[in-house]
């Protein structure tokens, strides 16, 4: 029963504390879910690519994910589909609390107080904060189980280059004739990588 | 049609159709409350965005329950969040209890596919730090703060390798900055 508790507690942590939205917030995760083992370094990667695969935003799909997967990953008794669901909506409605309360109460604070000059200045400090979280959950992510799970160099050298040619493919605007460019959209880059793992390791 | 159904439908558009979650949505976000439904001013969309985006949680479930708040109060905002939030949640929910993680671990294309995309994952990471960079007009002078925090993050030394820690540091980094700047002002 109690991995019910430490998620309701996990998840309301992220919400008051996952600043920058986003990747942003994945670091944090991250610490939070993979650290006591509720789930692999591997899941944590593949819930981040099915995030991006579907719809909305990946804090709640990683709460819902999450909360379906921990129980029966630390607990075995926990494995049935119930107690999955149970799981993934105590996950999503504790990320989403803390939201309802700072959102309503600043709202109605900043609309008494929108030219304070403390308020601009936690901000101001805030933002290059955001960007090293960001950056970190990228660091975080550059390990052997993400790279090379075998231990084999053709497998970290094709990594790698999937690395390398997916950030060339959504960072630099490809160009389509006519003198118009257009960035390749993360979903459909997230497809090519699957096509050329299986290419790679499938056949 | 009541303004209630009407929320909750145009968030579950939101919730259902962004891919990618927080600046992706935003555009679309617009559209419905904009320009379709006349909702809010443009102006006061910006206030509202700026906030959701200041505060902790997530982007698209605050801008949600900020909109709900303007237009029709806690319950507004209770139901325009439950419409953001539902359709991951049911997708989310199907993925998890039909594609498990033996089943990604033991079918041979189903673990290829992921072994290509793992290392695609990190490169969508490594774009928004720079796209963020950009956005947050770092300097030289500046441009420490994410290096340390980055790097005091991915060393993973317990205590002092906890975001939280330098969210705090963050915004206290930048009263003081303030206070200090503002103070000599006067002198």
């Amino acid at each position: 029963m109690s991995i019910y508790w430490q998620l309701i507690w996990a998840y309301i942590k992220i919400g008051i504390f996952g600043f920058g939205g986003g990747y942003a917030m994945l670091s944090l995760v991250e610490k939070t879910v993979v650290t006591p083992g509720w789930i692999t370094e591997q899941m944590f990667t593949d819930i981040v690519a099915i995030s991006q695969m579907t719809p909305g935003p990946i804090g709640i799909n990683s709460a819902t994910y999450i909360g379906y997967a921990a129980p029966s990953h630390v607990n075995p008794e926990l494995s049935g589909v119930g107690w999955g669901i149970l799981g993934s909506c105590l996950a999503t409605l504790a990320v989403t609390v803390p939201s309802f309360i700072l959102v309503l109460y600043c709202s109605h604070f900043i609309r008494r107080h929108n030219e304070s000059g403390v308020i601009k200045a936690i901000f101001a400090g805030l933002r290059p904060v955001v960007v090293g979280l960001i950056a970190s959950a990228a660091i975080m992510l550059m390990n052997a189980a993400n790279f090379c799970p075998d231990g084999q160099s053709y497998q970290l050298i094709s990594s790698i280059a999937i690395c390398v040619a997916a950030f060339c493919l959504v960072y630099f605007p490809l160009p389509t004739g006519k003198g118009k460019t257009v960035k390749l959209h993360p979903i459909l880059v997230i497809v090519l990588a699957g096509i050329a793992g299986y290419l790679l390791y499938g056949i | 049609m009541s303004i209630y159904w009407q929320l909750f439908t145009s968030f579950f558009k939101i919730g259902a159709f962004t891919f990618g979650g927080g600046w992706a949505m935003i555009s679309i976000i617009e559209r419905e409350i904009v320009d379709k439904h006349h909702w809010i001013e443009r102006s006061d969309f910006l206030d509202l965005l700026a906030i959701a985006q200041s505060l902790p949680g997530i982007l698209a479930v605050n801008i949600s329950i900020a909109v709900g708040d303007k237009l029709k109060g806690g319950k507004g905002s209770i139901i325009a969040s439950l419409g953001t939030i539902l359709p991951s949640f049911l997708i989310i929910l199907a993925i998890a209890i039909f594609l498990t993680p033996d089943l990604i671990k033991s079918n041979r294309m189903i673990s290829s596919v992921f072994m290509g995309i793992r290392p695609a994952v990190v490169a969508l990471i490594v774009a928004p730090v720079i796209t963020s960079a950009k956005a947050a007009k770092l300097t030289l002078t500046t441009i420490w703060i994410p290096a340390i925090v980055a790097l005091m993050i991915s060393l993973d030394l317990g205590t002092v390798s906890n975001p939280v820690l330098y969210i705090v540091l963050g915004g206290l980094g930048g009263w003081l900055h303030w206070k200090y700047t503002t103070k000599s002002l006067h002198n």
